[in-house]
């Protein structure tokens, strides 16, 4: 058994990579397949581009899943002029809560997983398991109290409100710690120290270019996770311009929904859900390297 | 010492933003506001409360039976997808990988205002495709199918996230971990149940893990499909709608940590289960 699966290696290293690729025929009944599911998951996305296009009466007497008369420009103008063009403001905060938030989350997960990686030291391993523990907490948990002590501290209604609490990413440090474990090589670190640099300066002159891969996979989540949060500027903002996009457009749909005004609000609503999407999955389609790999450097060594 | 200092902001910040209003809670939930005598020490009163509150524990319930039903179907569908992928017999591999990832790219919130619109009598299309086909349109945000709608928009939004995951898994089991089987016969779905999914189970098990404490914490969805259908869908209508609703609503913030801490408990104690089972079976294999 053991001299087969050895053969096998001598034979597979000569292959070209990846050699699994080879074997299997390529089918097209299975792509059109997967073709039909990829329907479920586009269809929704088609609908809002062709639903931006359309004017509010026309969203209720034409075809949702086809075009109809060309308003796209128009919508484009509801969307930034409406409420004194708020939707720009609720746009650079979305912007400006996503950036720092992901930022700041990402230089203190890379600094801690690295160090719980590469150091053993008296309550690291209790402080590390307290962290990945801190996972499971709910949100509101953390939601309801933070709220009442920012509000002691004059917190509430600021910009800091959301930003600060989105700075703890107890999963960036645990993704961290795995990369770093397999990204710096002890050899390296040694070698360093025997050459006399501080452990500092090992870290910010060595390391850390090792590390960046993974920093920006952090990075690139937390900025996911701040640009899509809801619960957090739902309870902590009261002044609409300071809401980031999703707490934004939820109250113009209520408003919508409530019908309130003369105003037909669903073609604004629509087109300004389409305007905000956009400049993520633009980042998504450029950066695949970096999401792809990150995704499984968690999964992989759980 | 070098570890602290680059741990130390970290934990610092995690201190603060976590522990702090994690023990706050705790503290909050001990006590009760009296209409008369200002705030008063109660012990576990609150706790009591919440065990025989119809509204905690339809919400408890309700999440269980979302996670029940969502969470296999939405995981069974991303390893299928995965495996797939991760069998190199598809043409426009990148295409469709992309495909069923992207509406993770889309928050929530607006996948919820998105399938609203889609669900709805108004202008949603499959109403509209009914009835044009003289059919009744078929009613997505009533009282007995809305949680459905709910499961559907988070499969939708979370399918590819985790087919993302597990095909990075797949993608590092070394190959010649199964060229021996195939060279012996086995098959492609031979080798996926044989070899491919036992060797990703880390993976799946993080996975369910975190679609677990996901289910549990529902919000997003049921709040803002409610603004289209208040009838289906009660300000209780999960656990954390219902802490939201008792401290900024009724202004009870400390019956609402009690609620929040338990949930926390019911969270901690069902995937410890799920890990529980995940090594058993481990072992009895």
């Amino acid at each position: 058994m053991t001299a087969t699966v050895a053969d096998r290696l001598t034979l597979g290293s000569q292959a070209t990579t990846p050699p699994r690729r080879k074997r299997s025929g390529r089918s097209t009944l299975l792509t059109v397949a997967m073709l039909l599911c990829l329907v479920y998951f586009l269809l929704p996305i088609f609908w809002l581009i062709v639903a931006s296009t359309k004017a509010n009466e026309d969203l209720f007497s034409s075809f949702g899943l086809w075009f109809s008369n060309m308003n796209l420009a128009e919508n484009l103008n509801n969307v930034f002029t409406f409420q004194n063009g708020v939707f720009v403001h609720w746009m650079v905060n979305s912007i400006i809560y996503a950036v720092v938030s992901g930022l700041g989350a990402s230089v203190l997960a890379t600094a801690a997983g690295y160090a719980f990686a590469k150091y053993r030291f008296p309550g690291g391993n209790a402080m590390f398991t307290v962290v990945l523990g801190a996972v499971m907490i709910p949100l509101t948990a953390l939601a309801i109290p933070t709220y009442l002590l920012f509000a002691g501290a004059n917190l509430t209604n600021t910009p800091w409100a959301v930003i600060l609490p989105s700075l703890v990413s107890p999963f960036g440090v645990y993704l961290m710690r795995v990369y770093a474990a397999d990204a710096v090589p002890d050899s390296l670190i040694e070698a360093a120290r025997v050459d006399g640099a501080s452990e500092m300066r090992i870290f910010l002159q060595i390391v850390l270019r090792l590390l960046v891969p993974g920093s920006i996979t952090v990075l690139l989540f937390a900025l996911v996770a701040s640009w899509n949060n809801y619960f957090l500027p739902l309870i902590m903002l009261n002044s609409p311009e300071l809401f980031p996009l999703p707490v934004g457009l939820a109250q113009w749909q209520a408003a919508s929904a409530a019908g309130s005004g003369s105003q037909a609000l669903f073609s604004t609503v629509i087109t300004g859900s389409l305007v905000s999407v956009l400049p993520l999955m633009a980042a998504f389609l450029f950066l695949q390297r970096y999401w792809q790999s990150g995704l499984g450097t968690g999964a992989v060594k759980a | 010492m070098a570890a602290y200092a680059l741990s130390m902001p970290f934990m610092i910040a995690f201190t603060l933003m976590i522990a702090v209003p994690l023990a706050y809670a705790g503290y909050l939930s001990l006590f009760k506001k009296q209409l008369i005598g200002g705030v008063s020490f109660v012990g576990m009163d609150n706790y009591a409360r919440a065990l025989t509150d119809a509204s905690f524990l339809g919400g408890v319930g309700r999440m269980a039976l979302f996670l029940v039903i969502q969470v296999p179907v939405m995981l069974g569908l991303s390893l299928l997808f995965a495996l797939i992928l991760d069998s190199g017999m598809l043409r426009l591999q990148k295409f469709i990988r992309l495909g069923v990832f992207l509406p993770y790219a889309i928050p929530s919130v607006i996948a919820t205002l998105m399938w609203g619109y889609l669900y709805g009598k108004d202008f949603g299309p499959f109403a509209q495709l009914a009835k044009s086909l003289g059919l009744p349109a078929p009613d997505f945000l009533a009282g007995g199918n809305v949680l459905f709608s709910i499961m559907n928009i988070v499969t939708w939004g979370f399918v590819g996230y985790n087919m993302i995951v597990m095909y990075a898994a797949l993608r590092s089991i070394p190959a010649e971990l199964y060229e021996a089987a195939r060279v012996d016969g086995a098959g492609e779905w031979r080798v996926a149940w044989s070899i491919k999914i036992p060797a990703i189970k880390g993976a799946l098990l993080l996975t369910t893990i975190f679609s677990v404490i996901g289910s549990f914490q529902l919000f997003n969805e049921p709040n803002l499909l409610r603004v289209i259908a208040p009838a289906a869908i009660g300000q209780d209508y999960t656990p954390n709608m219902y802490a939201f609703q008792l401290s900024f609503v009724n202004q009870d913030a400390n019956y609402a940590a009690a609620i929040a801490f338990l949930l926390g408990i019911v969270i901690m104690a069902v995937s410890y289960g799920v890990q529980l089972t995940a090594n058993r079976k481990e072992k009895a294999s």
